[in-house]
């Protein structure tokens, strides 16, 4: 067991001072950078100070202010807590902030997704365009002053509906009768020729030039979104000289459901059901992430047992998840739905447990600001402790025998789909993506929450960054997670569920807070800014299956196209909290 | 549909042949094959989807169906279970797959979501209900419907088999199988070719 690293005081407006002051706003922490010294500031914090990676890049609309942020969270890869710092900008188009795909590589996506959803744009920025609207989508929908056709009011509960519970179709209320509306002048009679795909296949085009004489041509192939390999509505535009990948672009968005937008119309509490559904494989530690960053605002913690409880919950389903996406790795390398049947066996018996406790298998809606909604129901101890000490060990040795010597998947996943450890780290890969490629980055021992502290287990970590290290080290983290879960049975103590009389209106402080869990699939965070009201200003998500594809264009290349479909498996990706 | 009911075609059979031949209607005999292989689009969205693979998996077993053979390609399959929420981006792509499905075919809509827009209804990206588009045969409610649910959505779109009569069906009449729906398009929002008129009336109106 490693002690975290020492918190160090860190005065960067000493130390940059004609570039960063400190965030002095009640309820806020960080620094405030000067537009134009941001990549020097970045490049100074990665190269001299050692915040090698950058967790998250996401706006806020300060719309009464009349100013725009950008918000960036780094951390240190070898621990620790980290730094946020933020650049502000005057609300007026262009908005424009330098790019740090530069230095940060793992800022592509999440730049884009902010010109996407906030008109941000990042000037540097290699390729800024639309990420999960399409191309040709009018307006920028997480402006505070842009309204949804379905808009009714700022904040639920709405008015209209309640103490009577009245209830009017949304349909019956839009100005078109439909989800929709246009700009103004637009007339949709008029034949227009809008072409969604124009732009991405501008982006892809440098690579389909064919060199010097020979008569060769590149193909360019659209697999998706409508692909059993993609693991849902996934879309990869790839060119290809031959088999062999020249280049790729992912292409997403086609679950993208709102989340952000919605989750600032709900109060907090509204939310945590909308959780559940960003990563459905996991939701109780989306809960977890959630609960944390809300709780961290309102200063409570949970009591003990809520505590033991929200944690034997998190590691069990980092253990659904686990034994799910080595199951779906092997369909994608063609051993079709047999070893998944293995795995979802133990799943089911895991369900189980979820709907015992939350009334759901899946959407398990089971944490509260404070504690966590019911009280484990009699006999599910008994059940965890089964599962924990007697079954999931036999069973995962049994599926790691057949699965880690089978020639096949040695051939095919040893060398292949390399992810080197520096590479992981410049495009943030998070979670078993970072830790196969050799990182022992964890946010459990890094900076640990909850009563990770307390619980011994090991961060697991494999040397190569391939495939098959990046299958290995998922049975890896069932055995740890196994770990965890047998002290929790045996340390579980009794009392309360909750800290705080159970409501569905919580009073958050003004602030901000980000607060994040180790997913399954990696670092998953909420970064939350409160203005004292019902509902939050501003609720983003880090959503790891989104940033870990960051990597995926640069693992792929070079790679045959079949192998391309095996690394997107061993990325696990959910397109739920991909596209949110 | 037991053997019993097939064998009853409702005339009197010598008892010399009894149980060596079996006698029964057209209809009879076509939609017991057709009810007892409906082969599903291997086609997910979103959380649905995860229970629709339980559905398929051991413990719930498609197979006792006979429809345990999902096809990734439309034009291989009967039955479309759009499991889980439609976007306005993915919306051209579902009704090009409908289209390409050959007839007979069938659409169930698994979920809140595909149902009528759900939890997420009020989503600038969402679509409220699969129904807007294509028609829908089966409506499974939950979020996600547990695999039970589904099963129970599925016997419904075989009793709906059983029903029909293949001389009344749509897709033996002349031209019954042309129907295609037009591809919505992705324009400043997302434009439904069929309801062009009604727009800009309706925009009309809100203008007046």
């Amino acid at each position: 067991m490693t002690a975290p690293a020492p918190v160090e005081t860190l005065d960067l407006a000493a130390r940059f001072p004609d570039w960063v002051t400190a965030d002095a706003r009640p309820g806020y922490s960080g620094w405030i950078v000067e537009k134009d010294k941001l990549p020097d500031f970045a490049r100074a914090l990665r190269d001299d100070l050692g915040y090698d990676y950058l967790s998250s890049v996401t706006g806020v609309d300060y719309l009464p202010e009349g100013k725009m942020e950008v918000v960036y969270h780094a951390y240190k890869t070898t621990g620790g807590p980290g730094v946020v710092f933020k650049v502000q900008v005057a609300r007026q188009d262009p908005v424009e902030v330098p790019s740090l795909v530069s230095i940060y590589p793992g800022a592509e996506f999440q730049e884009r997704e902010a010109w996407d959803l906030l008109g941000i744009k990042f000037t540097g920025h290699p390729d800024l365009r639309r990420i999960l609207m399409w191309e040709d989508f009018a307006g920028h929908p997480l402006r505070k002053d842009w309204r949804e056709p379905y808009f009714e009011e700022e904040f639920k509960p709405f008015k209209s509906r309640w103490p009577e519970g009245k209830f009017q179709m949304a349909e019956d209320k839009a100005r078109l009768g439909d989800n929709l509306s246009f700009p103004a002048g637009f007339d949709p009679q008029k034949k227009t020729d809008f072409d969604p795909e124009k732009a991405l296949y501008e982006a892809l085009r440098q690579y389909q030039k064919t060199e010097s004489g020979l008569e060769t041509e590149h193909l360019l192939v659209n697999i998706g979104p409508h692909h059993p390999s993609t693991h849902g509505v996934f879309r990869v535009a790839v060119v290809l000289d031959g088999e062999t990948v020249l280049s790729l672009k992912p292409v997403m968005g086609y679950l993208h459901r709102n989340h952000e937008k919605i989750g600032e119309r709900n109060t907090f509490l509204m939310n945590m059901p909308y959780t559940d559904r960003l990563d459905y494989l996991t939701s109780m530690s989306n809960n977890f992430g959630y609960a944390l960053a809300v709780e961290k605002l309102m200063g409570i913690t949970p009591p003990e047992r809520a505590e033991y409880i929200r944690v034997m919950m998190a590691e069990l389903t980092r253990i659904a998840n686990h034994v799910w996406a080595i199951g779906f790795l092997l369909n994608d390398l063609g051993a079709y739905f047999t070893p998944m049947l293995y795995a979802q066996e133990e799943r089911e018996l895991i369900l189980d447990i979820f709907e015992a406790v939350s009334g759901s298998r899946m959407m398990c809606n089971y944490f509260r600001f404070g504690g966590v909604a019911r009280d484990l129901p009699d006999g599910v101890l008994e059940k965890v402790r089964d599962l924990a000490f007697e079954r999931l060990p036999r069973k995962v040795d049994e599926l790691e025998a057949l699965l880690a010597d089978n020639e096949i998947i040695r051939s095919r996943g040893i060398g292949q789909g390399v992810l080197t450890a520096e590479d992981a780290i410049r495009y943030s890969a998070a979670g078993p993506l970072l830790r196969a490629s050799g990182i022992p980055y964890d946010v459990r021992r890094a900076e640990p929450y909850s009563i990770y502290d307390r619980l011994e287990f090991d961060v697991a970590c494999r040397p190569n960054g391939d495939i098959y290290d990046r299958m290995m080290i998922r049975f890896d983290e069932i055995r740890q997670s196994l770990r965890i879960i047998q002290q929790t049975v045996k340390q579980m103590p009794g009392g309360p569920i909750m800290a705080v009389k159970p409501a569905y209106q919580v009073r958050v402080p003004p602030g901000e807070a980000y607060g994040r869990v180790e997913g399954p699939k990696g670092e998953l965070g909420f970064y939350i800014v409160s203005t004292g009201k019902s509902s939050p200003w501003r609720y983003h998500v880090r959503a790891p299956s989104f940033i870990n594809l960051t990597a995926f264009g640069p693992m792929c290349v070079g790679q045959k196209i079949a192998d391309l479909v095996a690394i997107l498996g061993s990325i696990d990706i959910v397109l739920g909290e991909c596209d949110r | 549909m037991d053997t019993n009911e097939l064998n009853a075609p409702g005339y009197e059979i010598p008892p010399e042949v009894q149980g060596q031949v079996a006698i029964t209607t057209l209809d009879r005999i076509y939609n017991w094959g057709r009810r007892a292989s409906v082969w599903p689009m291997m086609f997910g969205l979103a959380c649905c989807a995860i229970e629709m693979i339980c559905t398929a998996a051991s413990r719930f077993d498609l197979a006792r169906f006979g429809m345990e053979i999902m096809r990734p390609s439309p034009r291989q399959s009967d039955l479309m279970i759009v499991s889980g929420t439609v976007t306005k981006k993915m919306v051209p792509i579902i009704v090009r797959l409908y289209n390409q499905m050959p007839e007979p075919k069938y659409v169930l809509a698994m979920g809140a979501c595909a149902s009528g827009g759900g939890p997420f209804k009020e989503g600038y990206n969402v679509v409220s209900g699969i129904d807007k588009f294509i028609p829908v045969d089966v409506y499974v409610p939950g979020c996600p419907p547990t695999p039970q649910a589904l099963l129970n959505g599925l016997m419904k779109i075989q009793e709906k088999i059983s029903g029909e009569h293949w001389r009344t069906s749509r897709w033996y009449q002349k031209g019954g199988d042309q129907a295609e729906i037009p591809i919505p398009i992705l324009g400043p929002d997302l434009i439904d070719p069929r309801k062009v008129e009604e727009y800009s009336r309706r925009l009309a109106e809100s203008e007046a």
